[in-house]
């Protein structure tokens, strides 16, 4: 009977694609996340995700509403905005998050502003907000392997310098690694994650994906390797339950997902051993 | 990664000559000129803003200097990978998911190069750096489980396990009781077999003439260098000090300095 429930949706392919996608979503932006979360870069992230809304905008028109281009589209987009970000937060004399609110308001509105150019806009501006995870074709979701694969490979080739750099930028000076250099690829890394998870939980919920996991997993384990391990079970978990939620209860796929990892992180911040909040009474 | 090399042996471990740090528009540091010899321990005390930690920062090639010139062992800071450049506790993230011995194992990063793992010959440094500072058994905590003493250890371990020839500290007495303040200067003293040069700063000059080799008085301007009994006298630290100092019948106080310092506010903005 319950191996029947399980069973049942994976004869449809958009579900096994779907499934697929979710876990491979799951796992990048919760290794990635870890960082994110450890370097206090939520807000980032979160403005990361919707100032790719305008890049994308322009490859749905430029490409008649086809899907898989977009892929490009938000690469391309994320990475600029990214890299942007980061200079403009460096050199401006206005504090960082002021000046990452003013941009990513700014590039959000015009993305809206685009897309609502197009008769069909609030289905189709729905599916970039929120997700689109049953949508994902066969070749979308070989791009998003490749590239989630490069970023993991990235992560685990630079694991002792962006642990450095991110623990103690100062020694890692004096280490003479090239910090800036590794600051920028950390930033292009998150940018990459972002491409490649935009359709399944689109622009609005990414920095669930980013930071809920991770932070959950930083509640229970004491060690990076362990964090960014459990960081991805939870988040891959949670993208296979959330998904069959949204199958069976008809919720809206991204939304099942997010509220998913969120209530993983409140069962971990109330009974996570010695850390959580009924532990401590 | 950077080859360790460019020592001279005919060279002191450090060269500071006239040098100068402004930060809009205020001078930091002000024409400082100054030598050590391999091995020694020097204090380095003056007021809070005084420019302690821009000195530092300038030696370990974290900061470029505007004017004057700094060269360790003959060449300029940022072609060593010897200078260990110790935080100060305040600035750490205590909650950082590292054990110990991760943090020990990070000064080795530039000995294993890019994409090199450690091998097992560092995991025996890490793990005999652990014990000469005394937490052999401790290299599996998490690093917010320590004591602040313990903290302050680790750091040395870490700057061992670099294979630093130049310490740099500031602030490591800070916040301490006085037990671990005790461990870590009999700690600092076991250093000298070792022909590591340590340089620290500190609010307390007791501390200072106890257990330094020479004492640095800095305010903006290198105001006396060298022995205890050649710095701490009345019209040096007047100088550095000004109205704060309280001197009585001719004596120094010197324990109503302490009450000047307070954690990590030594930065210029």
């Amino acid at each position: 009977m319950f191996i029947e429930w399980l069973l049942n949706p994976l004869s449809y392919p958009f579900m096994q694609r779907g499934l697929a996608a979710v876990i491979l979503v799951g796992v990048v932006c919760a290794v990635v996340g870890t960082y994110v979360v450890l370097r206090g870069m939520a807000f980032f992230g979160d403005a990361l995700a919707h100032t790719i809304l305008p890049g994308v905008a322009v490859g749905y028109l430029v490409g008649g509403g086809a899907r898989e281009p977009l892929f490009w589209w938000a690469l391309g987009t994320s990475v600029a905005a990214s890299l942007g970000i980061g200079a403009i937060t460096k050199h401006a004399r206005i504090k960082e998050d002021t000046a990452i609110g003013i941009i990513f308001a700014g590039m959000f509105a015009l993305g809206i502003a685009i897309i609502s150019t197009v008769r069909s806009y609030a289905v189709d501006l729905s599916h970039f907000l929120f997700g689109d995870v049953l949508g994902v074709t066969g070749r979308s979701l070989g791009l998003m392997a490749v590239f989630g694969g490069l970023v993991l490979l990235a992560i685990l080739a630079f694991y002792k310098e962006f642990m450095t750099i991110s623990f103690d930028p100062s020694l890692a000076m004096t280490l003479r690694l090239p910090v800036g250099l590794l600051n920028n690829l950390l930033l292009a890394l998150i940018a990459v994650t972002v491409a490649v998870a935009m359709q399944t939980v689109g622009v609005a919920l990414m920095v669930a994906m980013l930071v809920t996991p991770a932070a959950t997993a930083s509640l229970l384990t004491r060690r990076l390797p362990y964090t960014m391990a459990l960081a991805a079970v939870l988040a891959g978990l949670a993208g296979v339950v959330g998904l069959y939620v949204s199958y069976y209860a008809g919720i809206t796929s991204g939304s099942a997902i997010v509220l998913t990892a969120t209530l993983f992180f409140l069962l971990a911040f109330l009974f996570a051993p010695q850390r959580g909040l009924l532990w401590k009474k | 990664m950077i080859p360790h090399s460019h020592h001279r042996p005919d060279q002191p471990i450090l060269d500071v000559h006239d040098l100068t740090v402004r930060y809009e528009g205020r001078r930091a540091l002000d024409a400082v000129s100054f030598h050590l010899h391999a091995g020694e321990r020097v204090a380095v005390v003056g007021p809070n803003g005084a420019g302690k930690s821009t000195l530092f920062k300038v030696v370990a090639g974290v900061l470029p200097p505007q004017q004057g010139d700094v060269r360790v062992s003959g060449s300029r800071p940022g072609e060593h990978v010897c200078i260990a450049f110790l935080p100060q506790r305040s600035q750490v993230d205590w909650n950082f998911p590292v054990s110990v011995a991760d943090v020990v194992m990070m000064g080795r990063i530039a000995k294993l190069g890019w994409l090199g793992w450690p091998k097992k010959r560092d995991w025996e440094l890490v793990h005999a750096a652990l014990e000469t500072v005394g937490m052999g058994s401790l290299s599996g905590r998490q690093i917010g489980q320590l004591s602040g003493g313990q903290q302050q250890r680790m750091f040395i371990a870490r700057a061992l396990a670099q294979e630093a020839e130049l310490m740099l500290m500031d602030e490591p007495l800070t916040g301490l009781d006085t037990p671990s303040q005790e461990g870590l200067l009999v700690l600092l003293e076991d250093l000298r077999t070792r022909k590591v040069t340590v340089m620290v700063a500190t609010h307390d000059l007791e501390q200072a003439a106890a257990h330094f080799d020479r004492i640095l008085l800095l305010n903006h301007r290198l105001i006396a260098f060298g022995t205890a009994a050649e710095v701490l006298r009345p019209e040096t630290l007047l100088e550095a000090y000004g109205g704060r100092l309280k001197v009585r019948d001719g004596q120094v106080d010197l324990v109503g300095l302490d009450d000047t310092c307070c954690e990590g506010d030594d930065h210029v903005h």
